[in-house]
């Protein structure tokens, strides 16, 4: 315990960070600028790891014979149940995209059950049959577990954490530093199913709709271009937060721009519709089987033809492309309906309370 | 999406646009009422498509910047209290009060829950009849009906834990009150639609004869927004003040008759302080005697003092609200004043002048 018992090595060199938040609210977990806050100021310095630092999807390390990923992440949502998912499909594709967004084919995941007391074993059951299932879909294998029940109220009924780690399939870099000027932007398909999905079904939200969560594995699509040997730049999921924070994160990264049309950014008319009556902006809303794909313009075509052929990637597109920032600092930049202009930024907390 | 895509088109705002621009041959200040309005203005760079002498000041119509701090603190005392959930909006978490905001009372261990309709504050009641629920009721005339439907249903059920601390507020007091006060010349409102929605637009014909003011009801997305605009400015050129409608394929001059009767049955007209612009009468609505059994006030033993804001702060979110002031003419704008650590609510509400200029006016050049 050195920081509390060892005031002489701990307090001098390392303040407590964010002195602005004496607790830590809902917003410090929704991945907007908050979250990046504490990660940036809390975490990052304290672990000091180079994989850390490139705030990638997941971390891409050697081994004298080959290039590995790892990633980890946790699953919270509620209502466990959403139309086209649950909370088990959600934490095997959440492993297995993050892997897939660091150019590697996953192999094997983790699962961390924390189990609240109470819960029906029926429920059980069906997350575990869709955990089973979505493992077979996505051709990975769970192959360790824990088992944790903490006392009633102490939990949503079930939390999940899955960790995951797969073959890297190519010898490039595939982070936000490695995009360039000129680079296209693509986005696999339309914007805002999974947010919407998992609102309609919240209990106390008043509104139907028949949308369904995307939420699928994104490997098949991320093999296949890679197979072809594009030369791919940067790769990105577009979970929480959705299109804009992703692609916030790359430009501030990579200090370049990305200049985006909405026109081009395709939301199906009823998470239009739902977005519009609940005051969200879908640039913004969560998705679990989307992701962007960032590469040289000249491969665009080529990429899209490969995309286009593929199930969850059928209706990918160019968006945007990559610009050297003018003010140095990279920044998001959307041509609004209307054709003027807009910078995007993090949001502050969730849009709406914790959606996944 | 129809009824949407429409109304975002490209060449219709350029021509709208470009009418605005031939129709306006003196200095015009228009004041946009609402502050989805402003939201769209600024968001779609509607104010980057008009000319130099017709100028937007952005009124008082975000619910949550005119609450005042006050009921902010009421509604945290509540909350403090032992057994309570309370009940709000989302937008009213991070408006900040006197010493902190309902965020902090909930990180702070308080039961503040967000609600999406009043009415889901009596299912949570229903449901936990050991607890006091309390929805915290904000809003202008959009938001009073389904107040005033969770209240009557409460008394229905007969339910003893459920109450409601009220601050809704209604647009035409305001309107007088701008047009009479000391401030920048209004030459011409653009009502706010979905307030004229619930109550039409009867009421503003005499403060339109009073002041001869042009009033166009008019909806929020751009080309309702330029449609609004262009009414305005033909009748400030012709030199009629009438009150029209851009925005009939919502709005009748009659309003909600349903709406209007369930308000007039759970509500009376009160006088009601603004944050910004001070008390107002007959400007906010509370329980009839009627439903009285379910003010938090009376059931918290809170007191209805009615005490004038006061700000040390350098914030200026008064003065944006009556639109003597623009946001970027704050000091704290952009710098100690941020979504994140907001001075004025102003700058928390998705509503909120402040915070739309934030958000949506950092252009490329």
């Amino acid at each position: 315990m050195p920081p509390k018992d060892n005031p002489k090595i701990f307090a001098p060199a390392c303040p407590l960070p964010l002195r602005d938040y004496p607790t830590v609210t809902l917003a410090h977990g929704a991945g907007g600028a908050l979250t990046k806050r504490l990660v940036d100021e809390m975490f990052a310095p304290l672990f000091k790891s180079r994989e850390l630092n490139r705030m990638h999807d997941g971390a891409v390390f050697d081994t004298p014979e080959r290039r590995f990923a790892f990633t980890t992440d946790s699953y919270v949502v509620k209502p466990l149940f959403f139309p086209g998912g649950d909370i088990g499909c959600l934490a095997v594709y959440g492993a297995v995209n993050d892997l897939a967004m660091c150019g590697a084919k996953p192999l094997h995941l983790s699962l961390g059950l924390i189990i609240e007391e109470g819960l029906p074993m029926e429920i059980l059951w069906r997350i575990a049959q869709s955990i089973a299932y979505a493992c077979d879909r996505a051709a990975v294998n769970i192959v360790t577990g824990d088992t944790k029940v903490v006392d009633r109220g102490k939990g949503d009924g079930v939390f999940i954490n899955t960790s995951g780690v797969g073959v890297v399939m190519t010898a490039h870099n595939i982070d936000a530093t490695a995009i360039r000027h000129g680079d296209a932007v693509i986005l696999s398909g339309d914007i805002g199913r999974h947010g919407v999905a998992v609102l309609s079904a919240r209990e106390h939200l008043d509104f139907e709709t028949n949308i369904l969560s995307d939420c699928a594995p994104l490997s098949d699509p991320v093999l296949a271009l890679l197979e072809d040997d594009l030369d791919i730049h940067c790769l990105r999921d577009l979970t929480r937060g959705g299109l804009a924070t992703a692609l916030i994160e790359i430009s501030d990264k990579s200090g370049l721009d990305i200049n985006i049309r909405e026109a081009e950014i395709s939301v199906d008319g009823r998470v239009k519709g739902a977005a519009e009556l609940l005051g969200l902006d879908p640039l913004y809303i969560a998705n679990e089987g989307r992701f962007i794909i960032i590469l040289p313009a000249h491969q665009a075509p080529r990429a899209l033809s490969i995309l286009r052929s593929i199930g969850v990637s059928k209706s990918s597109g160019v968006i945007g492309a990559v610009a050297v920032s003018e003010g140095g600092k990279g920044e998001v930049i959307c041509e609004t309906a209307l054709g003027q202009h807009r910078v995007l930024d993090l949001l502050i907390g969730d849009q709406l309370p914790r959606i996944c | 999406m129809k009824f949407v895509d429409e109304y975002r088109d490209q060449q219709a705002a350029k021509r709208l646009a470009d009418e605005i621009a031939k129709t306006v041959s003196h200095r015009w200040t228009l004041m946009e009422v609402c502050g989805g309005q402003t939201h769209a203005i600024m968001k779609y760079g509607i104010d980057q498509l008009l000319p130099d002498n017709l100028e937007l000041l952005h009124g008082p119509g975000c619910p949550v910047c005119v609450t005042p701090a006050e009921i902010i603190d009421q509604a945290i005392e509540i909350a403090d209290a032992p057994n309570v959930i309370l009940c709000s909006f989302g937008d009213m978490m991070r408006v900040p009060g006197t010493h902190t905001s309902l965020n902090g009372a909930k990180a702070s261990g308080a039961d503040v829950r967000i609600v999406y309709s009043p009415l889901d504050a009596v299912e949570i009641a229903t449901r936990a009849p050991e607890k006091q629920v309390v929805f915290l009721a904000i809003g202008f005339e959009t938001t009073a009906p389904t107040t005033a439907m969770a209240v009557h249903r409460a008394k229905k059920l007969g339910l003893q834990n459920f109450s409601m601390l009220i601050s809704h507020v209604r647009v035409p007091p305001a309107l007088e009150a701008l047009l009479t006060s000391p401030g920048p010349k209004i030459d011409a409102f653009l009502a706010a639609g979905h307030v004229c929605a619930i109550m039409g637009f009867t009421e503003y014909f005499p403060i339109s004869r009073k002041h001869q003011v042009p009033i166009v009801v008019t909806g929020f997305e751009p080309i309702d927004i330029l449609q609004g605009i262009l009414m305005a400015v033909r009748q400030l050129e012709e030199g009629r003040a009438d009150v029209e409608n851009q925005y009939a394929r919502v709005v009748n001059e009659r309003g909600n008759q349903q709406a209007q009767a369930i308000m007039a049955c759970v509500f009376e007209n009160t006088s009601q302080v603004w944050r910004g612009i001070g008390a107002l009468s007959k400007s906010g609505l509370k329980l009839t005697r009627e439903y009285e059994a379910f003010d938090a006030r009376a059931r918290f033993n809170l007191g209805a003092s009615r005490k004038e804001e006061t700000s040390a702060s350098v914030c200026v979110s008064g003065k944006v609200l009556r639109g003597v002031k623009k946001p970027i003419d704050c000091p704290a704008f952009g710098r100690k004043c941020t979504p994140e650590h907001p001075l004025g609510a102003t700058m928390v509400s998705s509503e909120g002048a402040c915070a739309a200029y934030f958000r949506y006016s950092r252009k490329r050049d």
